[in-house]
């Protein structure tokens, strides 16, 4: 028997009060063997990420299974979904076992597979869906991440198969004829600068394009990393037909824009790249309204040459884990987009609920699991890439100042994070 | 001037302070047999060239040795650039050796920005002589000096650039340059080879060539790259010929007293036509010979006069 109490805690950020966690699970009662002060602090269900790359296999020189998982703590997390595109690739049930299984070792985040939607992301032959989703990580949510199902018929077998497993497709939604040698965001600073464009509509044509293959099959498309205003249209277009799509935003997408480019510094590059200012005011108001379902991070750790380097050189991504929170109260709290109930919503409730999770995003009350996050919404904290936990430093948000942080999480009752510090 | 990166931000003050210069230095050589100033006397130049290049290398190469200045070329062959070394570790070898200047060009925009950015420390000056699609400011100055040459002061002045502004480095320069010092620029060509947002650019936009010539100052023609003629930007290579090339025909529209530039290397016959490439009206040659001196004023606000910082 473990028992926790935690005094003064604000589920929500509404009235405080003291909450018993017994064995894992939340609980009546005040008598606990550990007391944590709580006053002052908010409780929201523990974060789940639908979108990390811990580049384990194939990058360990940029994170691990084991750091990324830490990040993830810090953050806020108790459940990641890692993305496929490692070396090898997770398309087979071996990789998603050894990827499970290290999660499950290290401990401080449930670590999700997520498996790749055909063999070695080549975009030409299923991979075993059926198998990955019997295997012992019984993989609930299949990506090409890093590169689109571009063929449009194997995009709807994909999709029409899945509806066997009840598992979801998760579109990186980029229509490679038209991004061809693409470095940023189609538009009036790529063009100054002379960076090759990535235009909305090559993102924008998938997404239409999927959500009528969606509702052609019934089955269930997630769209990664919205990034431009004609796709929230389209996802509220389609949400209103009826057709089963959700959809995620990363927090750089929500807070950062195309005027960063003017330095060509790599660690504003990023796929889909960053869009322009009044993109990112769409996509805030959309994922207020719900048009977006969560914010999901694309965590994209990167060796320093890989950044060091000229614009086109550079490998696209950001780190994430550790910021999400505070760029989400930047973004979508402090200006009255979004409170506590709706944060809980958009970074633990929806995304848990698209993956299928049953012991994730629940209600912060008696009998549920006691995976939670407490969050002090009055601090600030400055970012430094070499501070966090990752292996690679490369934020985008090096030495700003954020407001709201991430002070204890708690997996099945354990603090897997606090103050700053993973507790294994 | 501690870089020269772009000709965007650069004042009308600073570029015009290079192109008398360069004009001062034109007529202190001319008619001299030996051609050698004493001005950069120990000062060590390096040029980096990441893509093959004859005429800026070796106009930037002819301006450091008139300048009595140690000109070393690095090309992307034949040192430890084809050995996969980064950028960033060329450069700061390079540095460390002892280079007071590191002139660039390379396939990436933004190359010669990251470059300077690495060697602040070291105090190397960096000159962009071409990065990707973004800008080749020692063309447009050389440009602007020709055209000074030819019609005066720019301000007022109409000067139309015609064909791939998209891909070009030497339009990009060549619109921030020339609109600051006062020109106005039109750029001529089919939609596919426009910027995005150009509407946003400080220039008037055209898809008819013949309907601007009469009221031209100067025409600049760009060259078309193979690569584009097949990527679909445009139906054919006769089409766009007949549409954006410079012909004998085209040239009786240009009022007497204009003037035809040609950045080189010339597709003649494609977006120029032998005759208007070779007539008295086109001042090709002239070009190079003053990229030479545009080069050396460069180096002179680089290296010479460090202590006026622009």
């Amino acid at each position: 028997m473990t028992s926790l109490l935690l005094k003064g805690v604000r589920p929500y950020g509404e009235e405080p009060t003291d909450l018993l966690i017994r064995d894992g699970f939340i609980a009546e009662g005040s008598d606990a063997e550990e007391v944590i002060d709580a006053t002052g602090l908010i409780a929201l269900p523990g974060f789940v990420d639908l979108h990390t790359h811990l580049r384990e296999p194939g990058r360990e020189d940029t994170e691990t299974i084991a750091t990324g998982s830490a990040a993830a703590a810090l953050g806020g997390y108790t459940a990641v979904f890692a993305m496929a595109n490692t070396d090898p690739v997770a398309d087979n049930a071996v990789i998603v076992e050894h990827v499970w299984r290290r999660g499950r070792e290290v401990g401080l985040v449930d670590v999700y597979p997520v498996g790749a939607v055909t063999v070695g992301l080549a975009g030409e032959k299923l991979a075993e869906l059926g198998t990955m989703a019997g295997s012992q990580a019984q993989v609930r949510m299949f990506s090409d991440d890093g590169l689109c199902v571009a063929d449009p018929l194997l995009m709807r077998r994909a999709l029409e198969y899945s509806t066997a497993l009840d598992v979801v497709i998760a579109q990186h939604a980029e229509e490679p004829r038209l991004t061809v040698g693409a470095q940023a965001h189609e538009g009036e600073h790529s063009a100054r600068l002379g960076l090759a464009g990535w235009p909305a509509a090559a993102e924008e044509s998938i997404i239409a394009r999927d959500c009528l293959l969606a509702r052609q099959t019934g089955a269930r498309l997630h769209v990664c990393h919205v990034s431009t205003a004609g796709a929230a249209e389209l996802l509220r277009w389609a949400k209103a037909q009826g057709i089963t799509v959700s959809a995620e935003v990363t927090p750089h997408h929500l807070l950062l824009d195309d005027e960063r480019l003017a330095t060509y510094d790599p660690v504003n590059k990023v796929n889909p790249p960053l869009r322009t200012a009044a993109d990112a005011k769409v996509l805030r108001e959309a994922l207020a309204q719900g048009v977006l379902d969560c914010v999901a991070t694309d965590h994209a750790p990167h060796a320093a040459q890989d950044k060091d380097c000229e614009w086109a050189a550079a490998r696209p991504g950001m780190l994430g884990l550790q910021t999400a929170l505070s760029v989400v109260v930047a973004t979508m709290v402090e200006p009255g987009l979004l409170d506590w109930r709706g944060v809980a919503r958009v970074m633990s409730e929806r995304p848990a609920e698209i993956a299928g999770l049953t012991d994730q995003g629940r209600p912060i009350e008696a009998g549920e699991p006691a995976n939670l996050t407490l969050v002090d919404p009055d601090t600030t904290w400055t970012v430094r890439g070499a501070e966090l936990a990752s292996i690679a430093a490369n934020t985008p948000y090096e030495g700003m100042t954020l407001p709201g942080r991430v002070v204890t999480t708690i997996l099945r009752g354990r603090v897997t994070a606090a103050n700053g510090k993973v507790r294994s | 001037m501690k870089h020269l990166l772009a000709t965007e931000g650069m004042d009308a003050a600073t570029a015009t302070a290079v192109l008398d210069t360069a004009a001062q230095l034109k007529q202190t050589l001319l008619g001299r047999e030996v051609k050698k100033l004493p001005t950069l006397r120990g000062r060590t130049v390096i040029t980096m060239f990441y893509e093959s290049s004859t005429r800026t290398r070796v106009s930037f190469e002819i301006a450091g040795k008139w300048m009595s200045a140690d000109v070393i070329n690095v090309s992307s062959s034949g040192s430890s650039v084809g050995k996969g070394e980064s950028l960033r570790d060329t450069a700061q070898t390079l540095a460390a050796a002892g280079a007071d200047c590191v002139i660039i060009r390379h396939p990436a925009s933004g190359a010669a920005h990251r470059l300077a950015g690495w060697l602040a420390e070291a105090g190397t000056s960096v000159v962009n002589a071409g990065d990707g699609m973004h800008e080749h400011p020692t063309q447009a100055l050389l440009d602007a000096a020709t055209l000074r040459e030819r019609r005066g002061d720019l301000a007022g002045k109409r000067i139309a650039i015609v064909g791939d502004v998209l891909h070009s480095r030497v339009a990009r320069s060549n619109v921030h340059l020339l609109t600051t010092l006062g020109a106005d620029v039109t750029l001529v060509a089919p939609p596919t080879l426009l910027p995005t947002q150009v509407d946003r650019w400080p220039v008037v936009v055209s898809h008819t060539l013949d309907a601007e010539l009469p009221s031209l100052d100067a025409v600049m023609m760009l060259r078309v790259q193979a690569e584009r003629m097949h990527g679909g930007f445009f139906p054919s290579a006769r089409e766009y010929s007949i549409a954006y090339g410079m012909s004998e025909r085209r040239l009786e529209l240009l009022p007497e007293h204009a003037v035809v530039l040609h950045p080189g290397p010339m597709l003649r016959g494609m977006e120029i036509a032998a005759a208007v490439a070779d007539s008295p009206r086109a001042a090709i040659t002239q070009q190079v010979s003053n990229g030479v001196h545009v080069r050396m004023a460069v180096l002179y606000h680089l290296l010479a006069h460090e202590e006026e910082v622009a």
